[in-house]
């Protein structure tokens, strides 16, 4: 019986209750995730990080959280109260919601009834996920634009255009996986995943998604957003107390959330690590849950990882890449990947598969020697820019040496 | 005039002319592997031992000459060495010093010479802990401590008054006021002739 079938058949009170373990799950998560996060950048720091209150200080996102409640809850004169008010739960709902559509679990006896740990499962639950994500931006152009300040305007136009831009490669990259999935249904993706991960198979859409993932959730090192030296606090700059937490909520929320969707997608949901398929039978399947958070919490490590280790990038480069690297690589990714698949479909001839694949890296050595040759062009041209020096005394000239640094 | 709009040419030993013609190259960055390091450096860091000081229970000694609080100096009779001449307070930058001066008088001395400072304040919400206060003491009353610890919940408490920065009473000193040690004159106490009290000065603390 597949996943959909099975939930189909829940009654009530097993929705109900399914929703409220996950979405405490997800608050759970969020909390010692902010902790996590602050210990482990701390470490690669050589900090301690938060060690006061509780053991290890593992109480202090609660106690920030409610230092936070207790902190005055302004809302400029000049701010557009509704959708000021609206913008943060906006943001904050719609990240929860995404986690409707992963499975934590295969199938588990929950309360006497069979069914699996997942709320729901629609036949195109991946792209719901992208839907709810898009809706997530209104919540951060929305606080942006209703602070009727400069800087918060500023940060969530950019904030807007970013997740927008990284969307775009996001999708793209999902689609090799749908392709070679056959369906867009969350659990059927999973089941799919049974011999091999698609972060193995699929590597480069994996790569995309990872690095699109990060641009999506607006994190370091695309953190412009929120870029303290230019723009104070970004979108949220004008925001306190409760309504400040609930987008540090979403933030973090947003976070688990692409790295389950990261998880259910390229490295197999819940299923136990290749060689460790007998686990998945342990204490009735609940365990499948522990693999599940293992490599969530792995994707999060990463997260953390990056912050501590990158710089923050320019806007323009930042645009650059998502533009002109991302999308372009994953288009073409898409087009290798639909031909091979339809190639094994047809059950096309090893030799056939191997003159394409030939093909393709030819093709990228001209492209590659082209882009070169244009490269060396440039510098060329610039040289002669340069050599013209005006006899009289003129700063230096910033777009030879701009070209030069980016290439 | 135009001489001085002229750029500096020998920024990096070139001339001008040159420098733009070099190409600005990141050897450090050129390859994808030398990037990646930067990821096993925060990874190798975790596992190291933190540097980090668990201050209110471990506190670590300051530098020898860390300017922490101030503090009003006495000489070894107990006679304080301020001479309520008011050169501190001329001194700060932040207008943090408040010192009002009075004559020393028969039976009421508490300084060698003519006169003591009365009212001596400090505020510690302004004192940026310069010592250009303590440079421009003519007696060396007023040094600095090491101590840091100056946090507190309210404004006033945080106006230091002469008997917060009165340093301790040695053994050996008795409390002013009392009178000048015998047959000396200000210039014996400056001198360090001075090296302690005398009975009839009245009654020392001996510990």
């Amino acid at each position: 019986m597949s996943n959909a079938e099975l939930i189909g058949q829940d009654p009530g009170w097993v929705i109900a209750l399914k929703g409220v373990i996950i979405f405490a799950a997800c608050v759970f998560l969020t909390i010692m995730s902010v902790w996590g996060e602050r210990r482990i950048v701390a470490r690669m720091q050589q900090r301690s990080g938060p060690n006061r209150v509780g053991k290890f200080g593992l109480l202090q996102a609660l106690v920030d959280g409610v230092k936070l409640a207790l902190k005055e809850d302004l809302i400029p004169k000049t701010a557009d109260r509704i959708v000021f008010v609206l913008a943060p739960i906006i943001s904050t709902t719609a990240c929860f919601m995404a986690f409707a559509v992963i499975p934590l679990t295969g199938e588990v006896n929950f309360f006497g009834h069979q069914t699996a740990m997942q709320l729901t499962d629609l036949s195109v639950g991946v792209l719901y996920v992208l839907a709810i994500a898009s809706v997530g931006v209104y919540g951060i152009v929305l606080a942006g634009w209703s602070s009727g300040s400069t800087y918060p305007l500023l940060g969530g136009l950019r904030s807007s255009a970013q997740v927008i831009s990284y969307e775009v490669a996001m999708g793209l990259s999902l689609v090799a996986v749908f392709i070679y999935s056959g369906s867009m249904s969350t659990s059927e993706i999973v089941a799919a995943q049974d011999r091999w991960w698609y972060a193995v198979i699929l590597f480069p859409s994996f790569i995309i998604y990872a690095i699109s993932m990060v641009g999506e959730t607006n994190r370091a090192p695309f953190d412009l957003a929120e870029a303290e030296g230019e723009l104070v606090g970004g979108f949220h700059t004008e925001y306190s107390s409760l309504k400040f937490a609930l987008f540090f909520l979403s933030e973090y929320v947003n976070i688990i959330a692409v790295s389950a969707l990261a998880t259910t997608l390229f490295l197999g949901g819940y299923r136990a690590l290749p060689g460790l398929g007998f686990t998945e039978q342990w204490l009735g399947g609940w365990f499948t849950l522990v693999w599940f958070f293992i490599k969530v919490l792995a994707f999060f490590f990463v997260f953390v990882w990056l912050r501590g280790t990158l710089p923050r990038l320019r806007y323009d480069q930042f645009m650059k890449f998502g533009w002109k690297v991302l999308i372009p690589f994953s288009l073409a990714w898409i087009m290798i990947v639909s031909i091979l698949r339809v190639m094994s479909q047809r059950e096309s001839s090893n030799f056939l598969v191997v003159a394409f694949i030939f093909s393709v890296a030819l093709i990228y050595i001209g492209i590659t020697s082209l882009t070169d040759r244009a490269k060396v062009k440039t510098a060329i041209a610039s040289k002669v820019i340069n050599s013209k020096e005006p006899d009289f005394p003129v700063p230096e000239i910033p777009n030879s040496r701009a070209e030069q640094l980016n290439g | 005039m135009a001489d001085e709009l002229v750029p500096r040419s020998d920024e990096f030993g070139l001339a001008k002319s040159d420098a733009a013609k070099v190409p600005i190259t990141n050897h450090e960055s050129s390859s994808l592997g030398k990037q990646l390091l930067g990821f096993w450096v925060t990874f190798k860091t975790m596992f190291k031992k933190v540097n980090t000081v668990q201050y209110p229970e471990v506190k670590e000694p300051t530098a020898e000459r860390f300017h922490g609080r101030h503090q009003l100096n006495r000489h070894p009779d107990g006679l304080e060495k301020c001479i309520g001449c008011e050169l501190c307070a001329w001194a700060c930058p932040a207008d943090a010093i408040y010192v009002e001066g009075a004559d020393n008088k028969e039976g009421e001395q508490f300084s060698p010479g003519e006169r003591y400072g009365k009212v001596y304040q400090i505020n510690y919400l302004r004192c940026i802990f310069c010592g250009l206060c303590i440079e421009a003491c003519p007696t060396r009353a007023l040094t600095m401590t090491n101590e840091y610890e100056l946090a507190d919940d309210t404004r006033a408490k945080l106006i230091f008054e002469k008997d917060d920065l009165l340093g301790p009473l040695r053994a050996g000193m008795v409390p002013p006021p009392h009178p000048m040690y015998p047959n000396t004159d200000d210039g014996n106490y400056y001198r360090g002739e001075v090296t302690g009290s005398h009975p009839s000065q009245g009654i020392a603390k001996n510990d």
